[in-house]
């Protein structure tokens, strides 16, 4: 695809949670758990209006569904103030700290004065019903190899509550992850390689590492702005695999081609939705369809309404395993139901000609029109989907709706909801406005963390290490356990550094769980080779040994049988091979030398020094010789 | 426009004011957005501006350069327009608003939480009531319920009277609850009423998603409703938007600074809960007042020199002297346990006596009755005058004397009155249920 020509135009919206000790407006523990919750809380949640005056869509929308929300708390990891039972506590000042930094790490103009909003969001996710937020930063920038991307926006932020499960209109959440803080930076939407984004993605990734934040599965979210010239913007959130950011554009790409093909195809053909709902319940009364009979058994209802003018494209694939009703079928579905049934597959689900000929009998349907149907035992929720799918419907054949939708697996994406407007946003009263000081600023300048590219040039240069072991040390996140190791042990620096970088990474491959490497196990292993005691040659077998078998560091090398042999013992083995080669030694002199070399290494295991053996040798042959 | 010195001088240069949208230029960066106002007391150097994303940030005038992009209009909070039918098969309820988090609203000006709601506003954002009953809504005061006083309960009463004489079903008072528990006792004493009077307010205020306001109100509404014609307060019964109680409002009191169920039934059960608009009777050991077709009549003398005094380990004699030389015509003890205040109060609350003052005790503890003859010094407090008010809570108790001295100066009587119960004030018997719940 021409993405030039389409006029691609991508923006990168990253979530880190930051590992401060407390959360950003109480003083719970910042971190998760699996504990049986002590308490359920129910609550509802209404749209408000902004101090504008105004109501946002996507709470609007929201709003329709009239969810039960239960909150799982606890006694002491949670409180109330994640319970909205409590006004918030202070920002937490450890968190503005961590902000600062990262704001300027990307080169960022931070604001005079922080102010705290709140977001409203009212899928639940929050209890409030909004999430607290605030503008740290704006103007920033990195440097690509594709070129200069800027960073709009860095916003401190509180996390969501934890999505548990969904039930019949009722979704828990767990209260332990509401409040953890947040940054979200924003780049500005000019990004038109997707190869860019993912270095995008990347490199803010390493930014990140430098700083205090947290580390591991669903601690950082990356999401996805994407528009081409005649579509629209749409954000596609949790794309967690970067390798996937590539196809994730395409999909979304061709999605948007697809369904503006959609659209000139509708408007040539005139197309137009009535708001008229049908009840066509009693066309299969006694329907053979599985599906429908299950719904109409618990006295349920089957509602239709007529598309004029859609035949054959609602079935049109406009991304991997979707369909044109696959996306109406996702607004229908934020009203509670399980699904839509269209007539361009009504065959699978085993719904008979007659049957569709009845419906259209019903909705007076002629050539070229489409239906699409919904069976639910709550009559309610059956016609508040179908209004859903009409809105969506009166919108394809006008333009592409502005959405934020859900990052698939295979790289396809799913409705979640309007994408929000800035009506949803209003100040934060309980919190008071935190004026930020030039001279603070000026600090936290002057003592930034070192970004991974500098650290790497660093490590080269000062211990002579090589371009690829840097990275990997840089990678790995074991640049301050190596410099560490390295002003203790006397020894040379790229053993140290590739036993940090490779030598665990291979017992891992290995398939050994190597979290029992720690910093400690690894200082007895060098002090060790420091005092003499076993060779270099041996470390990836001590530790080897101390994952697989759980032994001490003493004991692997005991048990493994990996302590040096004192210089006797050496000579003695020496001594040995030479008396057994005599012949090749008479034969060839000093050019014995190398087999014999290997035959005494082969038979050491490893339990001396290659240095060593080499001296030892040489002398006895010259000896001999002479 | 509540921006001061440097800031206000830098708008005024520049005729700038409050909803313009303009562009700030700073050293190395700029700030496009509109004008709002700023929190009173916040320094004056911050300018504030609502950004197009919605952000709002603070912008240090001090070198900063601005252009004028466009004059705007002062944000409003508009609601829906109302279009209320009067339907004859319903009940007639009238929502009378004092103020309060359950009628508040972000006031942008000031940046806080204000009391802005009329009562008409309160049925916009919760356009639901109409399909209870037909809702009058008038709003009579727009304070924050610290700010309540006597003269103010007058008030509301006499509203209830003409609201109940014009037909009203049932009324539902929105009242902050710092002080609802007051109000609630008040009402008590100064209504006989035919109907239902429901007290009731919010935890978490009505600009947010998440507020109680509206199970609340739905709930008052049907207490408002059905045939329990006493003064109540309805409030959340647990953290659940689910289920209301329905609280005596001379034994009720907020008991939490946050929590939505702050609302407890002290030394009683909460006489009913509501929940998906069914109203259950709790308190089946007692009767409570049928609605009827009875007059509402209205005791509305108070005497507001009453004050409530609480005891404490070292408190001064000259405290209970102040009071008796400034005039004051009650006191009323929240003493410690069974009924105690230190034996040195003993000489000034014998002259307060001598001064036909009544002094009333009742306890700290809250739960419990109070019993002064167990221990020297309760007797020796009988013998200064002092007399116990049985299981009555300690503001209920405050504000049955101020109405009691508005009905007489008889200390005899004023006594008598004090130690009948009147409004389910005063429980005869303490069971042992009613403890912590």
């Amino acid at each position: 695809m021409d993405y030039e020509k389409l006029g691609l135009k991508m923006g990168l919206e990253i979530h880190q949670q930051l590992n401060t000790n407390e959360k950003l407006f109480c003083p719970c523990e910042n971190s998760l758990t699996d504990k049986k919750p002590q308490l359920k809380i129910l609550r509802y949640l209404r749209p408000t209006q902004s101090e504008l005056g105004k109501i946002d869509r996507a709470a609007f929308e929201e709003s329709r569904r009239k969810l039960q929300f239960i909150y799982e708390s606890y006694d002491q990891h949670t409180c109330l103030v994640e319970a909205d039972e409590e006004p918030p506590q202070p920002l937490n000042l450890e968190a503005l700290e961590i902000s600062l930094i990262i704001a300027s790490l990307v080169n960022m103009q931070i604001v005079d004065e922080f102010h705290v909003m709140r977001k409203q969001v009212i899928d639940g996710s929050n209890t409030g019903g909004f999430q607290r937020t605030g503008l740290v930063a704006t103007n920033g920038y990195l440097e690509t190899d594709y070129g200069k991307v800027f960073i709009e926006n860095l916003c401190l932020e509180e996390d969501a509550a934890r999505r548990m499960h969904e039930e019949k209109g009722k979704t828990n959440f767990r209260l332990d992850r509401l409040g953890i803080p947040l940054v979200e930076i924003t780049t500005d939407p000019s990004i038109h390689n997707p190869q860019q984004v993912k270095e995008v993605a990347y490199q803010i990734g390493q930014i990140l590492r430098s700083t205090k934040v947290k580390r591991g599965l669903g601690t950082i979210r990356q999401d996805l702005n994407i528009s081409i010239s005649d579509g629209a913007r749409v954000e596609i959130k949790g794309v967690q695999d970067l390798d996937l950011m590539p196809k994730m554009v395409e999909n979304e790409v061709k999605r948007q081609i697809n369904l503006l093909e959609i659209k000139d195809e509708l408007q040539k053909r005139d197309a137009s939705i009535d708001n008229e709902i049908f009840d066509v319940g009693a066309v299969f009364k006694d329907t053979e369809s599985k599906i429908m009979s299950k719904a109409l058994s618990k006295g349920g209802s089957v509602l239709a309404i007529k598309l004029n003018g859609f035949a054959g494209l609602i079935g049109r694939i406009i991304q991997p395993d979707r369909r044109f009703g696959t996306e109406l079928a996702g607004y229908a579905k934020k009203m509670g139901v399980s699904g839509i049934f269209h007539t361009d597959e009504l065959s699978s689900y085993g719904i008979t000609r007659e049957e569709v000929e009845a419906v259209n009998k019903i909705i007076k349907a002629l050539k070229g029109d489409a239906f699409i149907m919904v069976a639910d035992k709550d009559e309610k929720k059956a016609r508040n989907a179908l209004i859903e799918v009409q809105r969506r419907s009166k919108t394809a054949f006008r333009y592409i709706p502005e959405e934020t939708r859900k990052a698939l697996d295979n790289g396809s994406s799913e409705y979640l909801r309007p994408l929000p407007t800035a009506s949803r946003m209003y100040v934060e009263t309980d919190i008071p406005t935190i004026s930020i000081s030039r001279k603070y600023l000026e600090q936290i300048e002057n003592n930034l963390p070192e970004l991974p590219s500098e650290k790497r040039n660093r490590i080269i240069v000062k211990h002579g290490l090589s371009e690829d072991l840097a990275t990997q040390l840089v990678k790995n996140d074991k640049v301050d356990d190596f410099e560490k190791l390295d002003a203790i042990y006397n020894l040379d620096s790229p053993i140290i550094a590739s036993t940090l970088a490779y030598t665990i990474k291979e017992l891992k491959r290995e398939g050994l769980n190597v979290d029992s490497l720690d910093l400690k196990v690894l200082e007895k292993v060098f002090s060790y080779i420091n005092e003499n005691k076993i060779p270099t040659a041996s470390i990836t077998a001590v530790l080897r040994s101390v994952a697989k078998n759980g032994y001490s560091v003493r004991e692997a090398v005991k048990k493994e049988g990996l302590e040096k042999l004192s210089n006797e013992e050496v000579e003695t083995i020496i001594d040995d091979i030479i008396s057994l080669n005599n012949d090749i030694i008479m034969q060839r002199g000093m050019a014995a030398m190398g087999p014999l070399m290997g035959m005494v290494m082969k038979s050491l295991k490893g339990k001396a020094d290659g240095k060593l053996v080499n001296k030892l040798l040489k002398d006895k042959l010259i000896k001999l010789i002479d | 426009m509540s921006y001061k010195g440097v800031c206000k001088e830098f708008l005024d240069s520049c005729d700038i004011s409050i909803g313009d949208i303009i562009l700030i230029t700073k050293n190395k960066v700029e700030y496009k957005g509109m004008v709002l106002n700023r929190a009173t007391g916040a320094d004056d150097k911050h300018l504030v501006l609502k950004l197009y994303n919605g952000y709002n940030v603070g912008v240090d005038v001090t070198d900063a350069k601005v252009e004028l992009l466009e004059k705007g209009e002062k944000p409003k909070i508009e609601l829906p327009i109302l279009d209320v039918k009067n339907d004859p098969d319903k009940d007639d309820i009238s929502i009378i608003s004092t103020g309060g988090t359950v009628a508040s609203i972000i006031d942008y000006k000031t940046g806080a939480v204000h009391p802005a709601f009329t009562a008409d506003d309160l049925l916009r954002a919760n356009p639901e009531l109409l399909e209870l009953a037909n809702i009058k809504g008038k709003a009579i005061l727009n304070i924050l319920s610290e700010n309540m006083k006597p003269e103010y309960w007058i008030k509301t009463a006499r509203k209830i009277v003409d609201e109940v004489n014009n037909g009203a079903d049932g009324v539902v008072v929105a009242h902050g609850t710092d002080t609802m528990h007051y109000t609630s006792a008040a009402l008590s004493f100064i209504l006989n009423t035919p109907v239902p009077i429901i007290l009731t307010g919010a935890q978490r205020s009505s600009d947010r998603p998440s507020s109680d306001a509206f199970l609340n109100l739905m709930a008052s509404v049907t207490a408002a409703k059905s045939d329990i014609a006493e003064v109540l307060v309805c409030m959340h019964s647990t953290m659940n938007d689910s289920q209301t109680y329905l609280h005596r409002g001379t034994k009720v009191r907020k008991m939490h600074t946050s929590r939505r169920d702050t609302f407890r039934s002290i030394n009683t059960q909460p006489l009913a809960s509501i929940q998906n608009g069914n109203l259950e009777i709790l308190d089946k050991s007692i009767d409570y007042t049928r609605r009827s077709q009875d007059e509402i009549k209205i005791y509305d003398a108070l005497e507001e020199d009453v004050a409530l005094i609480k005891s404490y380990p070292g408190i001064s004699a000259d405290i209970i002297d102040y009071y008796v030389d400034k005039g004051f015509k009650g006191l009323v003890l929240e003493g410690t346990g069974l009924g105690h205040c230190p034996e040195e109060l003993i000489p000034a609350l014998q002259r307060a006596n001598d001064n036909e003052i009544p002094v009333v005790m009742t306890s700290q503890c809250l739960y419990g009755r109070v019993n002064m003859n167990v221990y020297s010094t309760g007797r020796k407090l009988l013998d200064s005058g002092v007399f116990p008010v049985l299981d009555m809570l300690p503001e209920t108790a405050y504000v049955k004397l101020v109405w009691t001295l508005g009905q007489t100066q008889d200390l005899d009587e004023v006594k008598n009155i004090m130690q009948t119960n009147l409004k389910g004030e005063i429980r005869i018997k303490t069971s042992q249920k009613y403890f912590l719940i």
